[in-house]
């Protein structure tokens, strides 16, 4: 017990939970935060908007698997961290925000740069705290890492007024803590396990859909056991990307919206889905209704609201993933074979499926198109590279044309879709994991949106490289004005502008455009060499589009795989 | 939860549904309830919030009318607000239940007066207020015996109502453990 400062507590207590970030910017409202930030071990990243700063505890959260923490001032510093915490909310990443507020006598008179943030971000913070006291704030720091990293992670928020950061006040740390109302991880039912256990067994054309709570549980070889002992192909969500290697001979890849046309197809066949930490997104699912009926539907998932919420299934196992995946595996008999006639029907078919659209997909003849450019980004990153995106086509290429070989290795803003997402976000995942090289895979109109992180990428010697795939366009909004608006373009040229290799050198960073793919393997080589950050800008055509396509509001049986 | 089976079986169209809901007695409680049922297009007949027999907790009655995969969604989320600590889903069968109202009427004519009052005395209720126009008429019960209360009444001419939405508690036995 000793006395000190709410803020310098608030420093304390992040270091207790061994914080080794902070990502932020500071105001009039959070200023003795930061003066006692002068006095921390922990290393303070300044961005240049604090949208940016919520992206990067993000993207640092989502490598690390432990919550990434951003500061702001009150008022807009606050607000401007919001579509960041909704990123996270949407995507289940843990972030801690905290954020100055006026001090408690001005709070509700409408003061210079208030804003009522813990109202504002309600829909999209798994809780908020604002303490009143001093004293308050080393458990509400414990807490607030607690329910932001447990049971289905996502962003919490800790608002503190000035004065309560100014008061000093014997403080006490505890080192346990109960939140009486939150339950985050309950004991799986057996019996609901043995009903999908049946189900599975029984099941001539199975079929796994890993979602992103196997990644966020860190579930990767129980699934691949899973899979390989009972021969089942695996695909994924999109946010589930990278959750099962995609060079595996049972992967299938992505499903959805823009999934791969084969995943999308060995869906609609298969006799039972086993749905792991996957919550049934529009985009993944296409209609609701018609997802998965008439069949068995088996989810996995930590969090009892996702049963049932988009679809009725046939067994629920409510519980950590990875540790449903180890109960599940534990009651396969030991002798127990699958009929390989049956299997080997399936993996025929996959195989079919696969050579089958490998044909009739037609590639978009130019000397570089995004395909291209991707496949080469495979062959030169080595695998454990992390790799992110934006939002956008840029994103759907990169999950139709890049395989995550490495487990986990891969995110993106798959729920919100946040444009300007990727960029930040890599350089958070770069500052959990600086000795793997760190792209964003990204689109002009995208990266745009926070091309100042470059400055914090350069200064803070945290290199990564934006694959920029330019085609001068908001690109995907263009193709669907030329698929459902009859070619009306409207609000879409983003034209030449700014010359991003420049931009890119006028902060210090490298860059590079290329015209031909033998400029761009020189590229992307000379790029991953190199220990600063870089920006490939590589033109693409305007009119290439993303295929295949299943349109909004059908079902997966509706794709569309070519113009 | 006291009827863990029960009620998610039934398979039924809309139905009134009681739910009594321990949570946190704190600021921004109720705030965060009410924005739960607005973002995710839940609907909320009437709702009270009192303290319990903890001075640290309160108890929330809502009543909403859904069908019963919505109900299901909805506990869930209910559930899942860290303020939240528990919640019983109760009906007709299985809890006690009552709301008070208070209903203002025109009276001028004695006849009505006594009409009224007669009314009232037959539903329990009590005369709260007698002015030279009007008259204030207390009643508690279930929801049906107000609506019904008022129907009887609405000749008269209703100026005012006020009512407090639905209190209740499960029948018998108390097996949570708070």
């Amino acid at each position: 017990m000793s006395e000190m400062s709410g803020a310098a507590a608030l420093m304390a207590a992040l270091e207790k939970e061994k914080v080794e970030f902070i990502f932020g910017l500071p105001g009039g409202a959070n200023l003795p935060i930061y003066d006692a930030l002068v006095d921390s071990k922990i290393r303070h990243i300044l961005v240049r908007h604090e949208q940016s700063a919520a992206h990067m505890a993000d993207g640092y959260a989502r490598i690390k698997r432990k919550a990434g923490v951003c500061f702001a001032t009150s008022g807009p510093g606050a607000t401007n961290l919001v579509t960041g915490i909704a990123t996270a909310y949407a995507d289940s990443s843990p972030i801690i925000a905290v954020t100055g507020q006026v001090a408690l006598p001005m709070i509700g008179k409408d003061a210079f740069q208030e804003t009522d943030i813990i109202g504002v971000t309600n829909p999209c913070t798994k809780y908020a705290f604002q303490p009143r006291v001093a004293s308050e704030i080393p458990e509400m720091v414990k807490k607030s890492f607690y329910i932001a990293e447990s049971g289905r992670p996502g962003p919490v928020l800790v608002d503190i007024p000035k004065d309560v950061q100014q008061q000093i006040t014997r403080m006490e740390f505890p080192e346990y803590i109960k939140v009486r109302g939150y339950n985050p991880v309950v004991d799986a039912d057996l019996s609901e396990i043995n009903k999908a256990c049946e189900m599975l067994l029984k099941a001539e054309k199975p079929i796994i859909m890993a979602g992103g709570g196997v990644i966020l549980s860190g579930a990767f070889s129980e699934l691949q056991a899973l899979a390989e002992l009972l021969s089942i192909p695996v695909v994924t969500t999109f946010k589930g990307k990278g959750a099962f290697p995609e060079n595996h001979q049972l992967a299938l890849g992505p499903i959805g919206m823009h999934g791969h046309a084969e995943a999308n197809k060995m869906v609609l066949e298969a006799d039972c889905i086993l749905a792991i930490g996957a919550r049934f997104s529009d985009r993944t699912v296409g209609r609701f209704d018609e997802f998965g009926k008439d069949i068995n539907v088996i989810h996995f998932d930590v969090d009892p609201a996702e049963i049932g919420k988009n679809k009725s299934v046939n067994a629920a196992v409510i519980g950590d993933v990875k540790s449903s995946l180890r109960s599940l595996i534990k009651l396969i008999p030991k002798n127990f074979k699958t009929n390989e006639e049956i299997t080997k029907l399936w993996m025929a078919r996959k195989r079919e499926l696969v050579n089958y659209y490998e044909d009739s997909i037609k590639d978009y003849s130019r000397e570089i198109t995004a395909k291209k450019a991707l496949k080469k980004l495979r062959e030169l990153l080595p695998a454990e590279g992390i790799v992110t995106t934006e939002v956008g086509q840029c994103q759907m290429w990169a999950s139709l044309h890049f395989d995550v070989i490495s487990p986990g290795t891969f995110f993106s803003s798959t729920g919100l879709g946040t444009m300007g997402f990727g960029f930040p976000a890599s350089i958070g995942a770069k500052a959990a994991k600086t000795d793997v090289p760190v792209v964003d895979i990204a689109g002009d109109g995208s990266f745009n949106m926070t091309e100042n992180s470059l400055a914090v990428s350069v200064l803070e010697e945290l290199p990564v490289i934006v694959f920029l795939l330019n085609n001068q366009m908001l690109g995907m909004v263009a193709q669907w004005q030329r698929t459902f608006y009859n070619r009306r373009y409207s609000g879409v040229h983003q034209r030449n502008c700014p010359d991003y290799c420049k931009l890119a050198e006028s902060y210090g960073a490298q860059a590079f455009r290329v015209s031909s793919m033998d400029e761009l393997d020189k590229a992307i080589k000379n790029s991953l060499k190199s220990d600063i950050a870089t920006v490939i800008d590589i033109p693409i055509d305007p009119d290439e589009d993303v295929y295949p396509f299943v349109a909004p509001g059908t079902g997966l049986k509706d794709m569309i795989i070519g113009a | 939860m006291t009827n863990k089976k029960s009620v998610f079986d039934e398979e039924n169209a809309n139905k009134m549904y009681i739910l009594s809901v321990i949570v946190e007695n704190k600021p921004g409680v109720l705030f965060r309830i009410t924005n739960l049922f607005r973002s995710r297009n839940f609907n909320i007949e009437s709702i009270t919030v009192g303290i319990t027999e903890k001075p640290d907790l309160s108890r929330m009655t809502i009543t909403t009318v859904s069908d019963v995969k919505t109900l299901e969604q909805l506990v869930k989320q209910l559930q899942k607000l860290i303020d939240v600590i528990q919640i019983n889903v109760l009906n007709k069968e299985n809890a006690v239940y009552r709301e008070l109202a208070l209903i203002k009427m025109n009276a001028k004519d004695p006849t009505t007066r006594i009409e009224i009052a007669n009314f009232a005395s037959i539903y329990r209720g009590n005369i709260m207020d007698i002015s030279n126009e009007t008259i204030t008429v207390e009643i508690i019960g279930t929801p049906d015996k107000i609506d019904a209360f008022k129907n009887l009444v609405s000749s008269y001419g209703i100026i005012q109502v006020a009512r407090t939405g639905v209190s209740a508690l499960p029948r018998g036995a108390v097996d949570d453990d708070l």
